[in-house]
């Protein structure tokens, strides 16, 4: 039996969640959110994440039940992500790997993401979406490798969603995709946004700047409701997502599986459209809730325990966080070749 | 395609479904960009109608140009379709599969050739997406399934039948093997939905960045080294003056994805 403990903060999430051989044993969380219109800083976030890890900690003990002794392996995020946020937490994962003697390693946090997604799901070898605040990427696994097949070339979907939620002035309470999606469900006349599929690739950077410069007149102007322009943003963006899937990896790898992973991955509308093309080409959708989907704890501490399982733990020197890492430089050994 | 007698559906892709058949006595494809139930209907019917007119509008700028498309018999926007030349070829992702495939069986002095082969293939792309990009058209999807292969007389004939996939085969790799520059097989290039025929340094760069990633992950064991490089050095000596503004462009484009912090 293997107990890995997981610790996340790359973004405005900071989770800690325990896995004992698959079982999520406990999977904490706390969210920064930050006021109408504004983003999140690095700074702010890291001094939330300050605040909250040791409760954080606590509270994940509590409710799995297991002593430090008993766990086996400690795994942070070690990106990417957001510089002192990812700090912050290194940290702390650093200083109790070392009080309780336990081997460390360090997760890349779009693996957690895929890792997670497969375990909760049970699916096989699926074309993986991976849509957040801060990445887009079309992934299918081949040769230990979890492949790029499409992303995006400028702005991630979930940045796009919350800078489209500033703009609009909506709450960022649980998140500002969330309040999106229950209003683009009241949502009744369709407006044609930019639209920009190139390649196997998605950009989002014009559609916000159109977004930007157009909403203010298309609302005073009675033309739309901020209903319809959410109800738009997704219609046209997540069109895009599908697509991308389908035309590319889908087609490219002969999957007959989809799994949707990431913040963005719980909207019910992506779930949903995603779900219509799947069924139309006999191939099957695989998405989790908001517990699994959103930064977590438990996903850094599944795919640590894989990592852990088939042999690979980070050296002490190594144990650093970088900003950028990306899905493709990590060497899958836990799966077959 | 009910109404049209002896119309076979030969391939469904994502986007399309193809079909074969006689139109006006000529051997004619279909590309009939079906409904897609997943997106809104209105956005549905935009963007099949936008890549219809696209595609025949970078098609004609291409014939314009010198560039060699299929002919266009038809189009018909009621029926979401496009009537084309059916071009007796091969595209170049089966053509370079296969070559990899026999390559390894025969092992003629194996790699050599085979990298030899394809370095010819890969100048004669580069010089048709150079040739492309000069007169301002961007394809939007160049992929190695995207450029058709076949041997210079490859016009004319109506019957579908004496296909041989194997015939082919060998007289388009003699003709790239014997004599590099020759002119004994053609390339043409299809699928122009994402085209566009107005262009910026931007434009291209992302349109050789699209077709590098294709080619990476189709073909990954011979786009790194021979078949993408190859194809650059054509861009490149094609193309002259406005060459490393575009390369330029397409490092920055690279570059953004490495550099991307990717938070959450
Ligand atoms: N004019 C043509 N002649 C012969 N084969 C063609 C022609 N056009 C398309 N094809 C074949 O059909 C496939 C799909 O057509 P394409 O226009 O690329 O549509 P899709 O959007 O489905 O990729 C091509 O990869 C090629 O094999
Ligand atoms: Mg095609």
């Amino acid at each position: 039996m293997v107990i890995a403990i997981g610790f996340e903060g790359s973004a405005n999430k900071l989770g800690i969640g325990i896995i004992r051989d698959g079982e999520v044993l406990s999977n904490c969380r706390r969210t920064y959110i930050t006021p109408p219109g504004e983003g999140f800083l690095p700074r702010a976030t890291a001094e939330h994440h300050r605040n909250n890890i040791l409760e954080v900690l606590r509270e994940a003990l509590d409710v799995s039940g297991v002593k430090p002794k008993d766990i086996d392996v400690i795994c942070y995020t070690k990106g990417p992500g957001m510089g002192s946020p990812l700090v912050t937490v290194a940290v702390v994962a650093r200083t109790v790997a070392k009080l309780w003697n336990k081997p460390i390693v360090g997760v890349n946090h779009c693996i957690g993401h895929i890792e997670m997604g497969r375990l909760i799901t049970k699916c096989h070898n699926p074309t993986v979406l991976y849509v957040s605040g801060g990445n887009t990427q079309v992934i299918a696994y081949s040769n230990q490798k979890y492949r790029i097949f499409g992303e995006t070339i400028d702005i991630a979907v979930g940045n796009c969603l919350d800078r489209f939620a500033r703009v609009l002035k909506l709450s960022n309470d649980p998140s500002p995709g969330y309040n999106i999606e229950q209003l683009a469900k009241k949502g009744k006349t369709y407006i044609t946004l930019p639209y920009a599929v190139k390649g196997m690739d998605v950009s989002f950077s014009g559609l916000l700047s159109y977004i930007e410069e157009h909403a203010a007149s298309l609302l005073s102007s009675g033309k739309c409701q901020p209903e319809d322009l959410c109800y738009s943003l997704q219609e046209t963006v997540f069109a895009m997502l599908v697509e991308i899937t389908e035309e590319r990896a889908m087609a490219h790898c002969g999957s007959s599986e989809v799994l949707l992973v990431g913040g963005v991955g719980c909207n019910e509308r992506l779930q949903e459209m995603m779900g219509i093309m799947c069924s139309e080409r006999g191939a099957k959708l695989y998405a989790t809730d908001e517990r699994f989907c959103i930064d977590n704890g438990a996903m850094i501490a599944q795919a640590g325990l894989e990592m852990f399982r088939s042999g690979t733990t980070t050296s002490w020197e190594n144990t650093t966080i970088t900003q950028r890492y990306r899905t493709d430089d990590v060497l899958v050994t836990w799966r077959s070749p | 395609m009910e109404n049209f007698e002896g119309f076979e559906k030969v391939r469904q892709g994502a986007e399309a479904r193809i079909y074969v058949g006689k139109y006006l006595g000529k051997l004619t494809l279909v590309k009939e960009r079906f409904e897609k139930k997943y997106r809104h209907p209105d956005l549905d019917a935009s963007l099949t109608k936008d890549r219809i007119k696209a595609e025949i509008r970078a098609i004609m700028r291409c014939k314009i140009a010198g560039i060699p498309t299929p002919a266009i018999y038809l189009v018909d926007l009621e029926r979401r379709s496009i009537f084309m030349e059916y071009i007796k070829g091969l595209t170049v992702k089966e053509y370079v599969e296969k070559s990899e495939a026999e390559f390894s069986e025969i092992r003629v002095d194996g790699r050599g050739n085979l990298n030899n082969m394809l370095h010819q293939l890969g100048l004669r792309i580069g010089h048709i997406v150079a040739r492309m990009h000069c007169s301002n058209i961007i394809h939007g999807d160049l992929t190695s399934s995207n450029i058709l292969i076949c041997p210079g007389n490859c016009d004319g004939g109506s019957e579908l039948e004496e296909f041989g996939i194997d015939e082919l085969m060998v007289t388009i790799r003699d003709s790239l093997c014997r004599s590099p520059s020759n002119q004994d097989y053609k390339l043409v290039i299809i699928d122009f939905g994402l085209g566009k025929t107005d262009s910026s340094a931007e434009d291209k760069g992302v349109d050789l960045y699209v077709l590098e990633r294709a080619l990476l992950s189709t073909h990954p064991k011979v786009a790194p080294k021979t078949l993408f490089p190859a194809i650059m050095k054509g861009y490149t000596d094609k193309c002259g003056k406005s060459a490393p503004e575009v390369i330029a462009k397409l490092d920055e484009i690279r570059m953004r994805g490495r550099k991307r912090t990717m938070v959450g």
